[in-house]
């Protein structure tokens, strides 16, 4: 995504500056000043707030090759990204396209407003509801049990699917949204031109809609990706004994034993896989557009 | 037009603000405890404030971290704070808390001498904590899967149980609980591979882990685990307060025990009403309401245990004496220690998935 303004004149830059200012301060002191601070802790050996001496150190940041206990995690939550979005593409994808082309009127707004309404809940509301769901003897246990004429034993909780499933629900809505903005900015006339020109139904989609809607795709999917990497509420509630992730990691390093500058460095770790796998996917994605 | 009505409404909330604390320190105790743990009972508190005439101001924590970091960050705002005997000497060292002049609490003269004078509690002849009340990481079994109680810590590792044991999240917990296992001092681990082994070899055999008294009544509730490890406390609540089948087993291996104590922070802003309200949790009249009405831990102070009935569970059961040659206090830990503690839970976290 290009940014248009990048040459504009000074001047122009000068009456968008009052526009400017309140956003971007608002980033500086809300997230460039914690960061920095995160940055600054995670070369230290100690917090200066628990009065003991400290220093700086790079120890945090060899602490994670010296173990491969955190690359095995970072490995597993990485998969736990994929895994999510991919999911995320193939649920929200189709619904995005309905909303966009198909349905019109009231009915395109009742279903948008049911993709939106997960938003209104709080998240960790929706995860307790799922675990109410998965578990055995649970709503979906004893409905499927309730329908069907052999009987069949459905334990979800506390494993791998239920961490996948509570994820999907939490960020499809994502997906949809920035896929439907892009299939509905396609020009109708494109896809009628594709058809009369002969192309099958399934040529017109991979040659004409997939690529037009990739940048929606691409945003869906980077949006999803990177909470997804580094949570810790939905695997610690819906994983159990499988829900260890890298984010549950560095929550226990933060929470559990007080170690800032190790789960800082651990959060920076991440950040810097994140950033190098969205460069590494940004001119592949490019090209394919 | 604007900017002096922001000014003028800014100025008026500072000024309110500074009123509302200078009217706050004048008879306020501000309490800093677990939630749902006795000091913030309202039947408690309404009680302590029409006798003394001072206002509770509850907060709380979920980890000794927690509470430690809540204290550091804000000198001077709380009056009493619990601290786990563990910990104390970390607050003492990093001068958080104050001594306490127990001359003016009248009920610290009932106290069990081995409490009082607890060496986690006492430095330099200086009482720097109060012992409110011990208990025990023991077991508890859901009574729906048991014909008759085990006695056994091996239970855990029963295949009949796969996939129904609960134990709670937190390295230091499950390290000293292998310990136990494998027959060794919680506080002095020589063999830390045997401890290790023991755990991994658990880990298949567990549904979830707990870390809130709600996950593990819920699991019971559900039918959903038979055995576990749980607070002695909780497991009387969850009978007495909640109705639920749970019963705690004290293993023959023994017990992990630990005692709470209430502590006064440096800087203090309301020391005798500090000293009145730790004066009335540790008052037997306070702790029986406690026990019957909700479930509590053991008192240490031993007329409080005392006037329970005869067959109550924290007289007759945790009062045997055949019991407390089993159980093992929790001494200090380091932060290394600690560390470790966690990395090696993690592994074993790791491994099983």
């Amino acid at each position: 995504m290009a940014v248009p303004g990048a040459t504009a004149s000074r001047s122009g830059l000068r009456s968008a500056l009052p526009l400017l200012a309140p956003a971007y301060l608002w980033l500086t002191v809300a997230i460039f000043l914690p960061l920095s601070a995160m940055v600054f802790f995670s070369f230290m050996t100690d917090l200066p707030l628990s009065g003991k001496p400290w220093a700086f150190t790079l120890g945090n940041y060899a602490a994670f090759f010296s173990q491969s206990l955190y690359l095995t995690l970072l490995l597993a939550s990485l998969r736990l990204g994929l895994e999510v979005t991919l999911w995320c593409v193939v649920i929200g994808y189709p619904a995005a396209y309905v909303l966009a082309k198909v349905l019109k009127g009231r009915s395109r707004e009742a279903i948008f407003l049911l993709v939106i309404l997960p938003f209104w809940s709080n998240g960790l509301v929706r995860i307790f509801s799922w675990a109410m769901v998965l578990r055995e003897g649970g709503i979906l246990d004893t409905a499927l049990n309730a329908v069907l004429p052999f009987k069949i034993n459905i334990d979800l909780m506390y494993s791998y699917p239920a961490v996948i499933i509570g994820l999907v629900h939490s960020y499809v809505p994502y997906m949809v949204l920035t896929c439907y903005l892009t299939l509905q900015a396609i020009d109708d006339s494109l896809i009628e031109a594709g058809r009369s020109l002969g192309a099958s139904r399934l040529q017109v989609l991979k040659r004409v809609i997939i690529p037009l809607s990739l940048p929606g795709l691409v945003a869906g999917a980077a949006l999803i990706f990177v909470p997804v990497v580094g949570s810790f509420m939905e695997p610690r509630i819906l994983g159990g004994r499988t829900g260890t992730f890298y984010g549950t990691v560095i929550e226990d390093q933060f929470v559990a034993v007080f170690n800032w500058p190790l789960g800082a460095a651990l959060s920076f770790i991440l950040l810097a896989v994140v950033l190098v796998i969205l460069a590494v996917a940004a001119p592949v994605l490019r090209r394919a557009a | 037009m604007r900017m002096p009505r922001l000014t003028a409404l800014l100025t008026a909330t500072a000024v309110l603000t500074t009123a509302f604390t200078l009217a706050a320190s004048a008879a306020e105790v501000h309490v800093l405890n677990w939630k749902g743990y006795g000091a913030d009972e309202p039947w408690a508190v309404q009680a302590f404030e029409k006798a003394t005439g001072n206002k509770v101001v509850n907060d709380f924590f979920n980890s000794e971290q927690e509470m430690l970091t809540k204290i550091r960050t804000n000198p001077g705002l709380y009056d009493v704070v619990m601290i786990n005997a563990a910990f104390n000497d970390q607050a003492m060292s990093e001068k958080l808390i104050q001594p306490i002049d127990t001359s003016k609490l009248p009920n610290y003269a009932d106290i069990s001498k081995d409490k009082a004078g607890s060496p986690m509690l006492d430095h330099d002849g200086k009482v720097y904590g109060v012992p409110w009340v011990w208990g025990l990481t023991a077991l508890a079994i859901n009574e729906k899967s048991f014909d008759k109680p085990p006695t056994s810590i091996a239970e855990m590792w029963d295949p009949a149980h796969k996939g129904r044991v609960i134990i709670r999240d937190d390295a230091v917990e499950a390290v000293q609980f292998g310990a136990i296992a494998t027959g060794q001092n919680i506080n002095d681990i020589k063999d830390m591979d045997a401890v290790k082994t023991k755990l991994t070899s658990l880990m298949p055999q567990i549904k979830t882990f707990w870390s809130s008294e709600n996950d593990w009544n819920q699991m019971v509730a559900s039918n959903q685990i038979d055995i576990g490890t749980y607070w002695s406390g909780s497991a009387d609540r969850a009978k007495t307060h909640f109705k639920l089948p749970v019963s705690l087993v004290i293993p023959k291996e023994g017990a992990v025990a630990w005692l709470d104590a209430f502590s006064i922070p440096a800087g203090s802003k309301n020391v005798e009403g500090a000293q009145a309200f730790i004066n009335w949790m540790i008052d037997p009249k306070f702790y029986v309401e406690w026990v019957t009405k909700v479930g509590a831990p053991v008192s240490a102070n031993t007329k409080a245990v005392e006037a329970l009935p005869e067959d109550a569970f924290n007289r007759k059961v945790m009062g045997d004496p055949e019991v407390a040659k089993r159980i093992q206090f929790q001494a200090p830990i380091t932060d290394a220690q600690r560390e470790a503690y966690l990395a090696l839970w993690q592994q074993l976290k790791v491994d099983v998935k």
